[in-house]
């Protein structure tokens, strides 16, 4: 009947391994935003598309000189 | 007509939508802004949801101050030369959308590698390479497609916050061993005695108690020091007939398994304060992304344009500013300190700081206070006091903001717990002096099971689990509140006090009327299709009032900024615009918002606009005045007191040209002679009156932009519940009042079987966990069915 020491340690064990986990996953910050992951999660994927950096640098590129005119904020 | 509504914002278009890729857009910014989205295979952002975008807000030189190496540091998380990390609150974060668009900035740019959305708390964090894309590029590519940062003086005094987690780690401790406890003691809640069960017991025993250890002392610290100051202070609150059951508890099972007596409570002891920290947790439920403690920091700009000697213009943060320096004051930039006009023309909203809806006219050499809003191009200004010396600032060294108030009310638990403590220890040693009398040696046992049995676990869970519940049920209503507590005063209060601009009206002027000569067809069709092109708010107004006409193509049209508009058809010339700008030399009444008309520079009048009062305005007073005495406190004249009379119930008090500090006396006059005040105000010039009251709610037409320190917000557009919504916290009390019942009846059932020394451990592992339970199905049932009655 000593196995009950056995069983006892490796129970313990598994519990302390699950709480451990628990305790790394709070520090690492998981448990700040619960909500976000839940939405991020039914994005849809894209198709991933060759897309160079170069590209995308000269696309904002030309919204950098240019200068928004709102109407909205005109005067009257 | 139609209505057209914009791609990407939604809004109304108006007349003259843009139209562009086979789609509409009320302007150029929202245009700019689709298509920056689409030529980067983000028109993903429109399929999400429709609608989320925001129309971008020019940003020319106002963030210049992101150049400051100093400012840039104390908002950075993380430096290095060629990683950077911020974390940005931006208020305009809403949907799906949004989150997915913040998300993919790295298509946008490529110097940005990563960024993460916090939801809750609408910030955004974000991971860039600095030698590619500085921090003032990053936000002005983010105000560019609508997601302007909000950056304050409140995030350069504080720099990086500290989360607090204790509570999920302890949360995490208690259930952890809660768990380990009930599967150890489960071979002896029957009590057989069987052999391998005798042999191992010990073993078990120990177990136990090496598991309730951090659960006492660490988890539940939080009551035990509560209860040791609370008593220390003589005023018992409900933590310590709590503290009294747990260290009970302990020590007896301590004892229990020492002396070999029995098992002890262990599942008892960990269940308890397993239950007792969820309900601290669900009462933790807090709207992040408001904040109800913002004092003037939070408005205030980090740093300012100042104009050096060398008349070159250069960024100095807010707290150096000196007297007798210049500043620049850009459009629809706060005025952060005291000073002296000295040149441009300054129309300053001070609606924040007096509640003046008018903007004031000032000339060059005339004074200007902190926290008035530069409406109208670049002034310049000589600084006459610091930002600490400046009257706006000065609002604030008033003592009410500094007290702690939640010390001041004492919760309906609490003063349960008062009684309750007396109750349970009499009962205790009542029931211990008979069984010396009886039984000496049953006497200890007796005493301690009454304490244990007794802990008042479900009464201290009544009250976190109705009123939290009822925190998220008024917080889907838009009805955000600071805290629990709040609801418990909301439903003691007597007395509604009201300000008035901004507060029962709304921030649109939407009504005008028209005083002076009659407009031929002519002339207003000219009029209509002036206005059209023009896209200030009072024209937008006017225009929607103005019966329809056909659209003709002007010949001349000129909109003179912060003046008018002139337009131009066959021979008539009409001007539409600021009184002297269409040549009315007469005394104008300045205390009314007007647009004059001329026709071929004849003066023909003027359209006078008012404000408009919230919807249901007269519901609401007309209900709260059958239980509330009312008032209205307004920082405004007395221009609109014969039209207020009219809506409100008769007889009700006005006090109008009411300075922020006649508001705070006002209610603290009240206080004195008993009453519970609820203040419901909206600006800085409420600030003091909403600290001071029992309950300060500001009414916001957008939660997100800036309410002052209160208890709680309330969207605009639920003003008409207001009524409703103090009624449903009257009925939450109730609800706790009932299921103090409930729990109560629990312990007579406990009491008994200790009283009369029968409490097995088995019975007190049933009956605790039951209790708590069932108090928090019944609330949580009973907040639900008030919470589906809610509009």
């Amino acid at each position: 009947m000593s196995v009950i020491y056995v069983l006892l340690t490796i129970s313990i064990i598994v519990a302390i391994i699950f709480f451990t986990a628990f305790i790394i996953s709070v520090r690492s910050g998981q448990y700040d935003d619960s909500y976000t992951p839940s939405v991020r999660m039914l994005f849809e994927d894209e198709l991933v598309k060759p897309s160079s950096s170069l590209d995308n640098d000269s696309t904002t590129e030309k919204f950098e000189n240019k200068s928004i005119q709102l109407n909205k904020s005109q005067k009257l | 007509m139609d209505k057209v509504n914009c791609y990407h914002c939604g809004d109304d278009c108006g007349n003259r939508p843009i139209e562009h890729d086979g789609r509409n857009f009320c302007c150029n910014g929202c245009k700019t802004v689709y298509d920056i989205f689409s030529s980067n295979d983000l028109s993903y952002y429109y399929d999400l949801q429709s609608f989320a975008g925001a129309t971008p807000t020019a940003v020319e030189g106002k963030y210049d101050f992101l150049k400051e190496n100093t400012i840039v540091e104390r908002l950075l998380e993380f430096k290095e030369d060629k990683l950077n990390i911020v974390n940005l609150y931006i208020p305009h974060i809403h949907c799906s959308s949004c989150i997915w668009i913040l998300e993919n900035l790295n298509k946008l740019n490529a110097a940005i590698s990563s960024s993460q959305v916090d939801f809750p708390k609408k910030t955004v964090r974000i991971v860039f390479n600095p030698e590619v894309l500085d921090l003032k590029g990053l936000v002005i590519l983010l105000a560019r497609i609508g997601y302007e940062p909000y950056i304050s003086l409140d995030d350069y005094d504080k720099g990086a916050k500290e989360v607090n987690r204790s509570l999920i780690y302890k949360l995490g401790v208690a259930g952890f061993a809660f768990g380990n406890v009930m599967f150890l003691s489960f071979p002896e809640y029957f009590e057989v005695n069987e052999f391998w069960l005798e042999q191992y017991k010990g073993v078990f025993r120990w177990l136990m108690f090496i598991f309730s250890l951090p659960v006492v002392f660490y988890a539940g610290q939080d009551y035990l020091i509560s209860a040791y100051k609370s008593v220390r202070t003589g005023i018992l609150n409900i933590d310590v007939p709590i503290s009294l059951g747990i260290l009970v508890l302990f020590i007896r099972s301590t004892l229990e398994i020492i002396f070999d007596w029995g098992t002890g409570f262990f599942d008892s002891l960990t269940g308890l304060i397993f239950f007792l920290l969820l309900g601290k947790f669900f009462q933790q439920k807090t709207y992040s992304f408001l904040s109800f403690e913002r004092d003037y920091k939070s408005y205030f700009p980090i740093a300012i344009t100042r104009i050096n000697t060398e008349h070159n213009e250069e960024t100095a943060q807010v707290y150096d500013i000196k007297k007798g320096d210049r500043l620049l004051i850009r459009n629809e930039e706060l005025i952060p300190v005291d000073g002296i006009l000295i040149n441009g023309r300054a129309q300053i909203d001070y609606s924040f700081v007096t509640g003046e809806s008018e903007p004031v006219f000032k000339e060059s050499g005339d004074k200007i206070y902190a926290g008035g809003k530069q409406l109208d191009g670049a002034i310049e200004m000589d600084v006459l006091k610091t930002v600490s010396q400046s009257y706006l600032t000065q609002l604030w060294s008033n003592t009410v903001f500094e007290d702690d108030r939640s010390s001041r009310f004492q919760t309906l638990t609490d003063s349960i717990g008062k009684r309750f403590t007396l109750a349970v220890l009499t009962i205790a040693f009542v029931s211990t002096a008979l069984w010396l009398y009886i039984d000496s040696s049953m006497a200890m046992n007796v005493f301690t099971a009454v304490l244990i049995i007794a802990c008042p676990c479900a009464i201290a869970l009544a009250a976190p689990f109705t009123l939290g519940n009822m925190l998220r049920i008024f917080g889907c209503k838009k009805f955000y509140l600071k805290d629990t507590q709040t609801i418990e005063q909301l439903a003691q209060i007597d007395t509604a006090i009201f300000d008035k601009t901004g507060t029962i009206t709304t921030t649109q002027k939407s009504s005008a009327t028209y005083e002076g000569m009659r407009l031929t067809l002519e002339e207003e069709s000219l009029l209509k299709n002036t206005l059209r092109a023009s896209n200030h708010p009072l024209s937008r107004t006017l225009y929607d009032m103005l019966a329809t006409h056909n659209i003709v193509p002007l010949d001349d049209y000129h909109e003179h900024l912060g003046k008018g508009l002139e337009g131009k058809k066959d021979d008539d010339h009409i001007k539409v615009g600021s009184a002297e700008f269409v040549g009315n030399k007469t005394d104008i009444d300045s205390q009314k918002t007007s647009v004059h008309i001329s026709n071929n520079d004849n003066y023909k009048g003027r359209f006078v606009f008012h404000n408009h009062y919230r919807k249901g305005l007269k519901e609401v007073f007309s209900k709260l005045d059958t239980e509330f005495h009312l008032a209205i406190l307004s920082g405004d004249n007395e221009g609109e007191k014969n039209r207020l009379e009219k809506i409100i119930p008769k007889l009700t008090p006005m006090y109008f040209n009411q300075k922020p500090d006649d508001k705070l006396s006002f209610i603290k006059t009240l206080q004195e002679q008993g009453k519970k005040v609820m203040m419901v105000g909206d600006g800085l010039n409420d600030a003091g009156a909403l600290a001071q009251s029992n309950v300060g709610i500001a009414i916001s037409e957008n939660v997100n932009v800036f309410s002052p320190a209160c208890d709680g917000i309330l969207d605009a557009s639920k003003f008409k519940q207001l009524y409703d919504y103090i009624n449903a916290s009257k009925k939450a009390m109730k609800i706790i009042k009932l299921s103090f019942l409930l729990s109560f009846l629990y312990n007579v059932i406990g009491l008994y079987f200790a009283v009369t020394g029968q409490l097995e451990p088995v019975i007190a592992a049933i009956l605790m966990p039951l209790s708590s339970i069932s108090v928090v199905g019944f609330t949580t049932f009973a907040t639900n069915l008030l919470g589906k009655k809610l509009k």
